[in-house]
């Protein structure tokens, strides 16, 4: 496994060849058929929604996508989900627990869109529903964070029962250029940032937040979209045969004790 | 004025960061004899302001209180006992100086970290109270804000208590890195199982509410109350301004305007807060208990 540094690997998956969902949801699920809309109000291209088979298995897929190119990212907001985002993650999942399939998030954001229209939509109650409904849903979730994970915005898509980081993902509850302007009021400070707060899937996995490492080719997942593919492939079948045998008690239980025993404190 | 010139003024006009509820004019003004308004301007009489539990009496805004203050004007008198009161941070991410921060905050606030917990009565009725104390590093959210939340709603949960939590948070606490942004998804579960258990959830939203305390427990009350004035929202002010390069209405992300956007259920005047409270809880069954002031 690679020794980058936080900030090495936020240049790799700023790479402009990285892989998108575009490229993974072809190459992951088949049949896959995307479900537009929140039933609220619209429909947000930030976030694709859909059913599918992972092997044989029926799955719903939510992912956050970005694009590659600026028409690209005009459409999907540069990945930056809109409350109706959220609620139509919500309302897939939902329906996912209704027929029994297990969810598949694939998060990559920089974070919820901040905006007039989304504050007067709700964003901060639209995220808080995902986490509240997300901690009960009856059915396995198992959530993947292909590059960006930037914070609320990427939890939102994030309260599973199995958390897995591509390799040189990051998770964050700030951007790192955010933290650089509150801390040194300086954003071009972002790469000392990045150190200091302890973003990579390595660290992540020591505070317990992040369970599986999903490996990515020599040189980052842009070199092989398809070995990439094959390797969150692997990882997902196996991931929902395991959860899938757990009855649901026990897999709701485990799921609120995952987060539960998050925190460091004396007493 | 030639046309480039002009779209320099308006392009000044809508870039500027403009505090519109902030009149900055930096008058020396001595402490503790007069209050100036951080969103009218006004100047009043310190006494006077304290006198109406700080509030603004020229715009009506509702400062921010200390925990204590908002305790004493909440709960009956001798009916609190608190939780958790000797749980304190780490540094979980080794940030730097955090612990330095740490101390220096409970020294200034006379509180271990932002939140204080427990359970007392209001007007007779029993409930588990939370109140978030925005002095001590803006009621940001880390690992004992988190915990101290979650185990107050597990405690409600397995009594059959009502929660009254008083919101006020600049966010998740940067300084505890992802930490932190579990406590959304840990405070969120647990509202989660409160309510399940058939709990009843007010949640009280006061200057400011903003971030990942809106994005979690602070927006999932069942009765949603804020007090008027204050500020509530997800993304900073400046935030917004810089990614969408416009000026933002004064009102933009006030009580008045959550209410009006459909997120808050009623607007409850400081004054008025024990008894709405107290209503609330006797309309929902909850028994009148004969002690209380």
């Amino acid at each position: 496994m690679s020794e980058l540094t936080a900030c090495e690997k936020l240049e790799l998956i700023r790479h402009k060849n990285r892989p998108t969902v575009n490229d993974y949801i072809p190459a992951i699920f088949t049949r896959f058929m995307e479900f537009h809309g929140d039933r609220l109000y619209g429909d947000d291209a930030a976030i694709i929604g859909g059913i599918g088979y992972l092997s044989d298995t029926p799955v719903t897929v939510l992912a956050q996508v970005k694009g590659r190119t600026l028409e690209e990212n005009k459409k999907t907001n540069f990945s930056m989900p809109h409350p109706e985002g959220y609620r139509k993650a919500l309302r897939l999942a939902k329906q996912a627990e209704k027929f029994r399939r297990p969810v598949i998030c694939l998060v990559d954001t920089p974070g919820a869109f901040c905006g007039i229209e989304a504050e007067k939509r709700g964003q901060g109650e639209a995220i808080a529903r995902n986490l509240y409904e997300f901690m009960t849903l009856k059915t396995p979730v198992i959530s993947v964070i292909l590059g960006e994970g930037g914070s609320g915005g990427a939890l939102a898509l994030a309260v599973c029962d199995e958390l897995a980081m591509l390799e040189n993902a990051l998770y964050s509850v700030i951007s790192p250029r955010g933290a650089a302007s509150i801390l040194w009021k300086d954003g071009t400070r972002e790469k000392d940032a990045c150190e200091v707060l302890k973003i990579t899937a390595e660290d992540l996995m020591r505070f317990g937040v992040c369970d599986k490492i999903i490996p990515e080719p020599e040189g980052g997942a842009h070199v092989s979209k398809e070995q990439t593919a094959d390797s969150i492939y692997e990882y997902l079948v196996d991931a929902v045969y395991r959860f899938r045998q757990a009855d649901i008690d026990t897999l709701l239980a485990n799921r609120y004790q995952k987060f539960r025993k998050i925190g460091m404190f004396t007493e | 004025m030639a046309i480039e010139d002009l779209f320099k003024v308006v392009k000044a006009r809508f870039v500027d960061e403009q505090p519109a509820q902030t009149a900055e004019k930096d008058v020396e003004i001595p402490q503790d004899l007069l209050f100036k308004c951080p969103r009218c301007g006004g100047v009043v009489y310190n006494e006077e302001f304290v006198r109406a539990m700080k509030v603004c009496p020229k715009c009506g805004y509702h400062a921010r209180l200390t925990w204590k203050e908002r305790l004493d004007l909440t709960a009956d008198k001798g009916s609190f006992r608190e939780f958790d009161a000797d749980m304190k941070s780490l540094n979980p991410i080794g940030f730097p100086k955090y612990e330095e921060k740490i101390a220096r905050m409970q020294q200034q606030c006379d509180m271990n970290d932002a939140i204080v917990t427990g359970e007392c009565t209001i007007r007779g009725y029993r409930c588990v109270i939370g109140i978030m104390d925005s002095h001590f590093m803006m009621a940001s959210m880390g690992s004992v804000v988190g915990e101290k939340i979650t185990r107050a709603f597990e405690y409600a949960a397995e009594h059959k208590l009502p929660v009254v939590m008083f919101t006020a948070s600049g966010g998740a606490r940067m300084q505890e890195g992802i930490i932190s942004l579990m406590q959304m998804a840990k405070t969120s579960g647990a509202v989660k199982l409160h309510s399940d258990a058939g709990g009843l959830y007010i949640a009280v939203m006061t200057d400011p509410t903003t971030g990942g305390v809106t994005a979690s427990f602070a927006s999932l009350g069942d009765i949603i109350i804020a007090e008027p004035k204050v500020l509530i929202g997800f993304a900073g002010r400046r935030v917004i301004q810089d990614t969408i390069r416009q000026r933002l209405p004064d009102d933009f992300q006030s009580a008045e305007f959550q209410q009006n956007c459909g997120f808050a259920d009623m607007i409850v005047e400081r004054g008025m807060m024990r008894k709405r409270i107290s209503n609330i809880l006797k309309l929902h069954g909850f028994p009148k208990e004969v002690t209380g002031r």
